[in-house]
């Protein structure tokens, strides 16, 4: 099946309003992740998605309910964009009891499923053959849903990445892999440990898909690219490769200053930053200043909501401990 | 009652779940219209089709992968990993998705799958495809691990755990494809977690598993004939969850514990369950417990080799002659 790219979708206003209030709750989100970390009320580690919103959100308002989303330990973005609670992500991330997994997750296995958000996987390629798994699933009952498959630019050197593909193209699995290429392997370029320009899009013509880079920095390029391959996809068209190229403003990790990158480089990409681009398209496409800042004051309260609900809820009770292992709730391994 | 081979048990178990519920699926490497390498899904692809019985690519982390993601989503899948030694390269996608996944999620990810995977020594395959390595499944919390003995267990166990909500791993016996045994007709489904009492002894208790049953149970007949001593031989069958009570009711009333593993030396199962023993009925034990183990080794191949490094009948006799008498 080909694309008519010459006619690229037209979107309405309250499709982009919609993707920027989601950048906006994303953004402010792990803003404020990142304050709470400062604070101490939050421990362990984070992976934040500062920078790389307009993947999340494009890709967010464009699936279909009961599509599924797998992502990485750098998926608080990813499970917000699909609807799952944020005190439930923040509450998670501070390891209190209405986390999204009672406290027995954090920050990197965010999961809602009752909102498509399959889990976050820690454990770099390993969600790659998970989602295609439920893509199969899908495609078994023949409910045109779609698996959507997210991870860093790492991750296309790991096995998994290609056993994943070929096997999802071999049984044209309903499954979109999108890869979103910050640059970095943590604190190495990836260019500099990949042997192709674009880790992704550059191994596609391996699997026969095609080659796609996108400006991940844009929501409505993003949004339409997956509009276009979700519904390809759900038609029984097959997987997609999608390289999205974008930067993270921060460290990889909490731990990690970003000291390695060189200088002038983040202000060169915080120039093309997806919510200021964004916010410019809007008032250059007739959208008032007053709607804009209505929705960033609209966002901020949302997010200062969920921090002081997380902060007020009461910490997991210990009995919890073991629970939870086998589907009958116990942890017992023995009679 | 039928007379089944174990490997035929196998297309059994399957063919009986696979038919009962539409959402059961198989996948792995020539599991379909090759039949399996050990011929122990002959028979499935004829019957319910490439929709429902996928051959895969050599992928392990894919097909484990594809498995769990199934799972999560509506489908019952079964998948074969060829060799339990290959568990290895996909061993990520069992050990920290498919076991921790429900915990991790507070419940919400519930994974109803099998892993079968043709596990043990005895075919002159070497160190790469002989490995007893249910020890390392046993070590993860958050999957149930079984390992038959009798084409009854096969076909029982299979369904049982085709049935089970959790996940779990299956080590059939390379070795014992070939053996035959008594099948009950009809609907056939075991309980998982439940040892069986094979034989009841006066002087120990001998636990054992897949083909160290077997040979346990000719040691004790050896034993009785030839040496009066009378040995209980217990099936532990299930390794997660573990059935305590009666192998810890067994061990008392003999008041001796004889393991038998196919495993190396280290952190075997028989070292938990002797851990248990001594922990809770120390008081009742007459003397020390033995554990008959493979050595600390990689498996040799030769003939000579393989056969005097995994426990036979004559040692089982020779180390309980020694120990018990």
């Amino acid at each position: 099946m080909t694309m008519d790219k010459s006619k690229p979708m037209t979107l309405g206003h309250d499709i982009r309003l919609e993707l920027y209030r989601q950048q906006l709750e994303l953004r402010y989100c792990e803003k404020r992740a990142y304050d709470l970390f400062l604070q101490n009320l939050i421990k362990g580690t984070s992976h934040l998605s500062l920078g790389q919103e307009a993947i999340a959100a494009g890709f967010g308002v464009a699936m279909r309910p009961d599509d599924w989303t797998f992502c990485t330990y750098r998926g608080h973005a990813h499970t917000l964009a699909r609807g799952a609670s944020m005190e439930g992500v923040l509450g998670e991330l501070m390891g209190r009891q209405c986390g999204l997994l009672g406290g027995k997750g954090g920050s990197m296995h965010l999961t809602d499923v009752t909102k498509g958000a399959m889990g976050s996987y820690a454990i770099i390629g390993a969600h790659l053959p998970v989602a295609a798994g439920a893509a199969w699933s899908a495609q078994y009952r023949g409910t045109e849903q779609v698996a959507v498959c997210f991870f860093g630019d790492g991750t296309t050197n790991i096995g998994a990445f290609h056993e994943a593909l070929n096997f999802s193209v071999i049984w044209k699995l309903p499954v979109i892999f999108v890869c979103e290429n910050n640059l970095y392997m943590e604190y190495t370029p990836i260019s500099s440990v990949t042997a192709v320009e674009h880790p992704a899009a550059d191994r596609a013509s391996a699997y026969g898909l095609e080659k796609i880079v996108v400006d991940g920095n844009d929501a409505d390029e993003v949004y339409r690219t997956a509009v276009q391959y979700m519904e390809r996809a759900r038609k029984g068209g097959g997987p997609a490769l999608i390289e999205c190229m974008t930067y993270r403003h921060s460290g990889h990790s909490r731990a990690d200053p970003g000291k390695y990158r060189p200088e002038g480089e983040l202000d060169r990409w915080l120039e093309r930053d997806p919510i200021k681009i964004y916010r410019e398209r809007l008032l250059g496409l007739g959208i008032v200043e007053a709607t804009l800042s209505d929705l960033e004051k609209e966002s901020m309260r949302k997010v200062d909501v969920a921090t002081e609900t997380a902060k007020a809820s009461p910490v997991p009770s210990v009995d919890d401990i073991e629970t939870n292992v086998w589907a009958d709730g116990s942890a017992a391994w023995r009679n | 009652m039928a007379e089944l081979t174990y490997r035929d048990a196998v297309a059994a178990g399957i063919a009986q779940e696979m038919r009962r519920d539409e959402n059961v699926v198989f996948l792995g490497e020539d599991i379909g219209a090759a039949g399996g390498v050990f011929k122990a899904t002959v028979g499935l692809f004829e019957e319910f089709g490439p929709k429902r019985v996928r051959d895969t690519p050599i992928s392990e982390q894919a097909i484990l992968g594809a498995a769990m993601g199934a799972a999560m989503t509506g489908l019952k899948p079964i998948a074969e990993i060829m060799f339990s030694d290959f568990l290895a390269v996909c061993w990520d996608i069992v050990a920290n998705e498919i076991a921790k996944t429900r915990y991790m999620t507070d419940g919400q990810i519930t994974l109803p799958l099998v892993i079968r995977t043709a596990n043990g020594a005895g075919s002159r395959f070497g160190a790469q495809h002989s490995q007893s390595v249910e020890n390392w499944a046993m070590m993860i919390p958050g999957i149930k691990v079984i390992a038959p003995a009798f084409p009854a267990d096969v076909k029982g166990l299979i369904a049982a755990a085709v049935r089970d909500p959790d996940p779990v791993i299956i080590f059939e016996q390379k070795s014992l494809y070939a053996f035959k045994g008594e099948v009950p007709d009809g609907e056939h489904v075991e309980e998982i977690g439940k040892a069986k009492v094979l034989r009841h002894g006066t002087d120990c208790t001998i636990v054992a598993l897949a083909l160290m049953v077997h040979r346990a149970l000719a040691a004790a007949e050896i034993l009785e004939r030839e040496h009066g001593i009378s040995c209980t031989v217990v099936d532990v069958r299930s390794l997660v969850p573990l059935d305590t009570v009666t192998i810890l009711a067994e061990v008392a009333k003999t008041g001796r514990l004889v393991t038998i593993e196919e495993n190396p030396r280290l952190c075997g199962w028989g070292a938990e369950i002797a851990s248990i023993v001594a922990d809770e009925i120390f008081w009742d034990l007459d003397g020390p417990i033995i554990r008959i183990t493979t050595p600390h080794i990689p498996l040799p191949s030769a003939d000579l080799l393989e056969d005097n490094t995994i426990p036979s009948v004559e040692r089982v006799v020779r180390e309980i002659r020694e120990k018990i008498d």
